[in-house]
């Protein structure tokens, strides 16, 4: 590696840590504020920052309650149950976000940037190469997001099972349970994409999702394959155990399930892996069937609409519009989540697994069989 | 690597819990502090995995002397004590405890107190109600729904501060009669907020009625039997569920109900989901009580002149000896009740209320029973938990409606 590209996966490992944090706090405030406009309420909108010296206080619409939040949680007391199992104990949150943090690497959130065009100064020490938006532009991308978002439940049951309490005992034996089925379906679902686009590595997924179908619809993901979107984003949702699959964490039974015994920052990181996740599901969503950063009629020199009109756009602004797409979309998809999440009640945990199971997983390979007849008849 | 083992610690409270009955059963205590057991109470339970073998639910945690303190109190003095009952709608306390007075004194009362009784137990059966629904709701995770009732309970409790001066325990009813008249414009806003209380709650009613995860969760669970929910001694929107329509209102017509139409909504086979439906029928037919109400409602005097138990004018007690006197002595020794014993029950929002007086003259209660339904359905609620699921006890236990305050006394 040299030092242009050392610099490089720098600056994406920087961008992409930021975005992801800041979509984990800023979420807690779309999430308040979200649920509020839905419930016909003001939401939180006491939290403040006063500039020094002076009566000016800054509200923001409350969005400086994030990091209010986050200040208590640094503060307040570690408090350990009397009997746990040190090592897992504390192994828990980290196991719970790391993963979900790494996921992210694979992800393509831009089209290909070529820093020698950017910024023409340094056209030299960069030598004309080329970067594909993503930290880790490998071919096994869809298999490493499984790979890791598996190792999420080895986190949520080593904080369950070391807690020595039995409701998180219980927390962890719904997330281990609930997370393996919905697992299963996610990868079924994925595989029709894998099959039509030829691929599991997720920068060539999005490249083949810029041109159109029929000639003006966007080569989307969702247009070849509707039904695995939505058994995606439900599997992606229950993955992330948020209502109305938040059983291992189902605050009116298992007060807060397999991390009931955590306290302070410990708590925090488990909450904002969940509100990171949020973003890395939507991400993912994104990447596979909504063309990642891919707007429609638009490739690398610009927009081209089905009349064939066409309109350039210089490099800089390709690069720009790219990256505020996905987190565009990302953004959205985030916005769906939390409005499935203040709409529905909860699942009981045989219905849950029954869903997973008798429902989804059915359905799936269903969808699967379908796709591959159906590209089979194509090339036959 | 230290960990205690799950299952040997001895329960200090229930040994017949110490050990599981079937193999591999844990014991978990919910409870008494418990997101759940809203109120404060324990379920001990048994389970199997996810399934509930057997719970036993263990009440007192909120016990405060209730019935022994009433005996230190005058009849009158003991009014806040009686809101603090079922505090999700005092005022049907305060009623119920007055009229056992009133009858013990023979005492009848205005047209105007009477309807204006009704109309304010009915919108505190409402409240109590949405307060009930509302709980189930979140504890499932449905915060929307939850949150739209607890806006339009909201508005009604304002509205009911703006009558009594208190938004929970409100200490409004008298003995002969109510602490003072409507305010001005406060039918014009009662109505304003029955009209909204419609899109509130047909919102949760669009949110939940015909959702599949609802359904699921409340279809066939917690099911009780007529006959059972009888022998247990449950009454209220529990016993109406098994498809009974028992309903003071109606079998024992007091206050005014005797001369409104309104119908006894009842379930079909006693599950969650027909508690709640019975629920969300009741407030329908509360309001169409109240709208009734406010039509027959006339001008008149708001309490009995009756000078055992009605306090002077205040006019009259600065300018009258006469008017002076019944103050002082009303005040100071009490209203003066004779010798006797009587049961007078109301139709709670949770079932039947009841208060057992026995006077043995003067001005203190010599004993002050209160039959609350919250308690006697924690007798028998252990038949709609066993053999269900964990998660199944929260919207069991919510349907119940367990008010801590009245279970405990």
């Amino acid at each position: 590696m040299t030092a242009p590209d050392f610099a490089i996966s720098l600056v994406y490992i920087a961008y992409a840590l930021a975005v992801l944090l800041t979509f984990g706090a800023i979420l807690t405030w779309v999430e308040r504020k979200q649920a509020a406009i839905m419930s016909d309420r003001i939401g939180a909108n006491r939290a403040y920052v006063r500039i020094p010296f002076t009566q000016v206080k800054l509200i923001w619409l409350g969005l400086f309650h994030g990091m209010a939040d986050g200040l208590k949680l640094l503060l307040k007391e570690d408090f350990k149950p009397l009997a746990y199992d040190k090592l897992a104990y504390a192994l828990g949150p980290w196991l719970a976000i790391v993963p979900v943090l790494l996921v992210f690497a694979v992800v393509p959130f831009g089209g290909t940037l070529d820093p020698g065009r950017l910024f023409p100064s340094l056209a030299e020490w960069f030598g004309g190469r080329t970067y594909p938006m993503q930290i880790a532009p490998i071919d096994a991308g869809i298999l490493i997001v499984f790979a890791f978002s598996g190792i999420t439940i080895i986190g949520a049951m080593l904080a369950g099972w070391s807690s020595a309490n039995k409701f998180s005992l219980l927390g962890a034996l719904r997330a281990g349970s609930q997370l393996i089925s919905y697992e299963l379906v996610m990868g079924l679902t994925v595989l029709g994409i894998v099959l039509i686009f030829g691929t599991v590595n997720l920068g060539t997924i999005v490249e083949r999702q810029s041109g159109t179908v029929l000639g003006f619809l966007p080569a989307w993901g969702i247009v070849y394959q509707p039904f695995a979107a939505v058994l995606f984003l439900i599997a992606g949702i229950a993955e992330n155990k948020r209502i109305p699959f938040d059983l291992p964490e189902a605050e009116s039974e298992l007060i807060s399930g397999y991390f009931t015994e955590y306290s302070a920052m410990k708590q925090g990181v488990f909450m904002l892996s969940e509100f990171i996740e949020i973003a890395v599901i939507g991400a993912l969503f994104v990447t596979l069937f909504f063309g990642g950063y891919n707007l429609p009629w638009m490739n690398d020199t610009g927009f081209v609409f089905p009349g064939g009109h066409a309109v350039p756009l210089s490099h800089g602004w390709v690069v720009v519009l790219q990256l505020l797409t996905f987190l565009g979309k990302v953004f959205l998809l985030c916005s769906f989540q939390i409005l499935v999440r203040w709409t529905l009640p909860r699942f009981r945990w045989d219905q849950l697994l029954r869903f997973a199971w008798k429902f989804l997983l059915p359905l799936a390979i269903a969808n699967l069989v379908v796709t591959a007849v159906a590209l089979w008849a194509q090339q036959a | 690597m230290s960990l205690p083992p799950l299952t040997t610690l001895p329960n200090p409270i229930r040994p017949a819990f110490t050990k599981g009955l079937t193999p591999g059963s844990v014991i978990v205590n919910i409870g008494p502090s418990h997101p759940a057991t809203h109120g404060t109470i324990q379920i001990v339970a048994e389970i199997s995995g996810e399934r509930v073998v057997r719970t036993d639910v263990h009440c007192g945690y909120l016990h405060r002397g209730f019935e022994k303190e009433c005996e230190s109190h005058t009849w009158h003095t003991l009014i806040p004590y009686v809101d603090r009952l079922n505090y999700c709608s005092a005022l049907i306390n305060d009623f119920a405890y007055c009229e056992a007075v009133e009858k013990l004194m023979g005492i009848e009362l205005t047209p105007r107190c009477r309807h204006l009784r009704t109309l304010l137990a009915e919108y505190s059966r409402i409240a109590d109600h949405l307060t009930c629904v509302a709980a189930a709701l979140m504890e499932m995770g449905a915060m929307t729904a939850f949150l739209y009732l607890v806006t339009i309970r909201d508005y009604v409790y304002e509205h009911i501060a703006d009558l009594t001066g208190a938004r929970v325990t409100h200490s409004y009813g008298r003995i002969g009669g109510l602490a003072r008249d409507l305010p001005d414009g406060w039918l014009q806003r009662l109505e304003e907020i029955l009209d909204q209380m419609d899109t509130f709650v047909d919102r949760v009613h669009g949110l939940v009625d015909r959702n599949r995860i609802f359904i699921d969760r409340m279809r066939d669970v917690g099911v009780i039997a007529t006959a059972e929910a009888i022998n247990w001694g449950f009454t209220g929107p529990i016993l109406r569920s098994t498809g009974t329509p028992r309903d003071l209102r109606k079998d024992t017509p007091y206050l005014s109900y005797g001369e409104l139409e309104f119908e006894i909504p009842v379930g079909i086979k006693g599950d969650n989901y027909d508690r709640y439906y019975v629920r969300m029928r009741e407030i329908d037919e509360s309001k169409h009580m109240i709208r009734q109400l406010i039509d027959m409602l006339q001008p008149g005097p708001i309490s009995v002149d009756d000078r055992r138990c009605t306090l002077p004018e205040k006019q009259a007690v600065y300018t009258e000896i006469e008017a002076l006197i019944y103050h002082f002595k009303l005040i100071m020794d009490g209203i003066q009740v004779p010798a006797g014993e009587t049961y007078s029950a109301h139709e709670g929002a949770n079932g039947e209320l009841g208060f057992y007086l026995v006077s043995v003259g003067g001005g203190v209660p010599w004993k002050v029973h209160c039959r609350s339904p919250s308690f006697v359905h924690m007798g028998g609620v252990h038949r709609m938990l066993d053999g269900y699921q964990l998660a199944d006890l929260v919207p069991t236990f919510g349907s119940v409606n367990m008010i801590g305050g009245e279970c405990d006394r």
